[in-house]
């Protein structure tokens, strides 16, 4: 079959199973666009910005486990992705991004639209490409999603020049069947040895704690988390980018950890004997004060990229390896063992651990006249009965997202953790709907974020993706007001949106339904008519308390026992 | 701690970019980094100085390994290895400095690789430890220029990086 380079790039996507492309066109891509335009299988969404073509794709990534795939032109197209290339890349997000480039000839005369991106991205990918040569495309192409897929995922950006697409150059084309590639063999089977010391430290724990990130929905190992926490008997907390790795609903959960984690989760880190992490990267936002990090406690970690083992904390028994093939055999250890949990030790630290929890620590007022965002997220929870896949975007409305709405399910709960980018709900509520047309899908955003890529709004009508969008409208950029509180005395500087925008109004333009909610009692027939909408984007506004805070905080340079509690919880009146 | 880094990697176009990227986005020291192909066209190699304590190493050579163009990488300065640079400094040469810098070039078993009638410039090799010593022996009033390739080694005995 002989294919001209743009023919080729295509046939390359169709042969990796690509559903969907998020892009946006331009002079550098014209070929390819000509090409797309001519086939069917790879169906395009015209997304109105490039970064909302990168959330968008990477929203459909978190959700499916598939590689998002983008197409951008040079230039322009390529620089405004960078955000979203830099937001899966902190997550681990497989995408491949597709980004014109200049004829090769003229690469770095500052043609019109040219920009280095190969050396713009370079700190946020996974590796990138510059396509030299049309025999090297579908190879290039090839390894691209072999790299973002395995080992720990990431983006992969290939720049094309326009030349290399010239309809009129037709050569060969065979797409690669398998790569393998001499400088990449991520491992994937963890060392033995080291699998049977975590499992004899895990046994012989007296205060054990489970503690699991992102690597185990990235790794499809929920199912083997989950029967592993259950058989040993262990409190298990999620990070934010882990959760629904481990059902929130189960009694061995002890919620989230960190810096809005819960009272328990933390103080279960700081007081544990052994800390068992599974593929987590002891992010900052969970360690606090690392001089202080879970001080009576050996550590084993599972991770499959060595450079996050001893990062930040020195870990004792390091495993090197997927999260999945190492719980099953750590499974497969624990029930042959003859030692078993030592249940006398374990009931009193239960015992512990339920002291902790009667404090409630995210117990927030009910009396008042006003809409507490909290109460918002629960009955979104009651609603959907759980089963919603729910984006978010960045800042308080996040926190009581991750707080208050209990993932039962893996790939449910789709934001961005490591970068914390503004702007990636919606587009990713996209991706998500796109992927499962069937299911509910949310996002829960504040009137700041929503509007970092609200143009998107315009894609969610042409694609008929009816989105619910949970605007917890505070008035103002909620999470930075609440640091000015706590830690610059109440000096709310250019936090307030002093121009309140109609979004009701913003919504109907756009096409949709917009609804604003300014009373408690009409917050659930609100998100009860919305979900009745089935096949229309739903704007509600809901009109929150301004001054709710997000608790507990464990504030910088703090320890985990060191929390902010909300005002009125008080560790005092923990069960005696 | 001082470490010396030997690293095959892919001879492609970035690659060295990549490596000195990872480095100051990163914050790791760089003391010298040399590169140049190998036998086989397709690998380069490549020796990186740099210090930090072993945390820091330690990161530096997970992070190094995880770049997708390097194929195999070892810290030559954790086993028996040779550590050569190669420095030419001009100098002056005139009067009684002539003779000086003429002897003490042949007491560091340097060569006078070019001559003016004001100057020399003498080729050194050796580690860096050699070549500091020479130039203060020199000493610094008669010294114009100084060049130095930064530090290549490799590891004594059987073993190659490559096999
Ligand atoms: C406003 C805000 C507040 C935040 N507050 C909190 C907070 O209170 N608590 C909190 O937890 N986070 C919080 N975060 C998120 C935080 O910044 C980090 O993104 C998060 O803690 C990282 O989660 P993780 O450790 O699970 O790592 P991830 O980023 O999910 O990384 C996954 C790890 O697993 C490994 N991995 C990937 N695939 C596999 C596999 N197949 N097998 C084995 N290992 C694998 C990777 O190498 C990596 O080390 C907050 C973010 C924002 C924006
Ligand atoms: C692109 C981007 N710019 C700035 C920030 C810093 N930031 C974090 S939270 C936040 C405020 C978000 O306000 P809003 O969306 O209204 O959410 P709220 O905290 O009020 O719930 C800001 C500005 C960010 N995370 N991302
Ligand atoms: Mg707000």
């Amino acid at each position: 079959m002989e294919l001209s380079g743009a023919e080729i790039l295509v046939q390359c996507l169709k042969d990796e199973g690509v559903e969907y492309l998020f892009g946006y066109p331009g002079g550098s891509v014209l070929h390819i666009y000509d090409a797309l335009f001519k086939q069917e299988d790879v169906k395009h969404i015209l997304v109105r910005h490039e970064q909302g073509a990168t959330h968008a794709a990477d929203g459909y990534a978190r959700a499916t486990g598939k590689p998002g795939v983008v197409l951008v032109t040079s230039g322009p197209g390529a620089t405004n992705a960078v955000t979203g290339i830099a937001t899966a890349y902190m997550d681990s997000i497989p995408l491949v991004v597709i980004t014109g480039q200049v004829p090769l000839p003229v690469i770095g005369s500052d043609a019109f639209q040219e920009a280095d991106i190969v050396g713009i991205t370079r700190p946020c990918v996974k590796h990138n490409f510059l396509v030299k040569d049309v025999t090297k495309l579908a190879e290039t192409l090839k390894k691209a999603f072999y790299i973002a897929t395995t080992g720990r995922p990431g983006p992969v950006v290939v720049d094309v020049p326009k030349n290399i697409t010239d309809p009129n150059i037709k050569i060969p084309f065979e797409y690669p069947k398998a790569i393998s590639m001499r400088s990449y063999n991520p491992s994937v089977k963890g060392h033995r040895g080291q699998i049977k010391k975590a499992v004899e430290l895990l046994l012989s724990a007296k205060r054990p704690m489970i503690y699991s990130g992102g690597g185990v929905i990235l790794g499809e190992a929920s199912t083997q988390l989950t029967e592993l926490t259950r058989l040993l008997g262990y409190p298990i907390t999620n990070t934010l980018m882990g959760l629904g790795a481990y059902p929130a609903t189960d009694k061995q959960f002890v919620g989230m950890l960190g810096m809005h984690g819960t009272y328990e989760a933390n103080m279960a880190m700081h007081e544990c004997d052994a800390l068992f992490a599974v593929g987590a990267r002891f992010d900052d936002r969970i360690t606090g004060k690392i001089a202080e990090f879970c001080p009576h406690a050996k550590i084993i970690h599972i991770d499959v990229d060595p450079a996050s083992i001893s990062k930040t904390v020195r870990v004792d028994i390091p495993v090197v390896g997927e999260v999945r093939p190492v719980l099953e055999e750590m499974l497969e250890l624990v029930r042959q063992s003859p030692t078993k949990p030592d249940t006398k030790a374990l009931s009193s630290w239960w015992e512990q651990i339920a002291r902790w929890r009667s404090l409630d620590c995210l117990a927030y007022d009910r009396s008042g006249k006003r809409i507490k965002p909290q109460y918002v997220v629960e009955q979104l929870w009651e609603i959907t009965r759980g089963e919603a896949y729910i984006t978010s975007d960045v800042g308080q409305h996040q926190m009581w997202a991750a707080q208050f709405y209990k993932f039962d399910k893996p790939r449910r709960w789709i934001n961005s953790g490591g970068l914390g980018t503004m702007g990636f709900g919606l587009p990713a509520a996209i991706g998500v709907k796109l992927a499962f047309p069937d299911a509910d899908v949310a996002c829960i955003t504040g009137e700041a974020s929503i509007q970092m890529c609200i143009q998107e709004l315009a894609t969610a009508l042409q694609y008929r993706t009816p989105i619910k969008i949970v605007n917890l409208n505070n008035r103002y950029m909620g999470m930075v007001r609440q640091w000015q509180e706590f830690s610059y005395e109440s000096r709310y500087s250019h936090s307030y949106l002093e121009t309140i925008t109609d979004f009701v109004k913003l919504a109907e333009s756009y096409g949709h339904v917009g609804m604003r909610i300014e009373k408690h009692e009409d917050v659930r027939p609100a998100l009860e008519e919305a979900f009745r909408l089935r096949d229309r984007t739903v704007f509600l506004d809901f009109i929150t308390d301004p001054t709710e805070n997000v608790y507990p905080m464990i504030e910088a340079g703090k320890a985990h026992h060191e929390m902010r509690l909300a005002p009125g919880v008080n560790p005092d009146t923990e069960l005696a | 701690m001082r470490h010396i880094i030997s690293i095959l990697i892919e001879n492609e176009s970035g690659a060295l970019s990549r490596v000195a990227g990872l480095f100051s986005a990163r914050g790791y020291n760089i003391e010298s980094l040399t590169v140049a192909p190998t036998q086989d066209p397709t690998l380069s190699r490549m020796t990186l100085v740099t210090s930090g304590s072993d945390e820091i190493i330690e990161q530096i050579t997970k992070q190094l390994n995880k770049l997708i163009d390097v194929v195999k990488l070892i810290d030559i300065s954790e086993s028996a290895h040779i550590e050569r640079e190669l420095m030419m400094v001009k100098v002056r040469a005139v009067d009684g400095l002539r003779e000086e810098a003429k002897r003490l070039a042949d007491i560091f078993r340097g060569n006078v690789i070019d001559v003016t009638p004001n100057t020399y410039v003498i080729e050194i090799t050796g580690d860096r430890e050699k070549l500091d010593a020479f130039l203060t022996a020199v000493g610094d009033e008669n010294i114009i220029e100084v060049v130095r390739s930064g530090t290549t080694g490799i590891l004594r005995g059987d073993k190659g990086l490559s096999h």
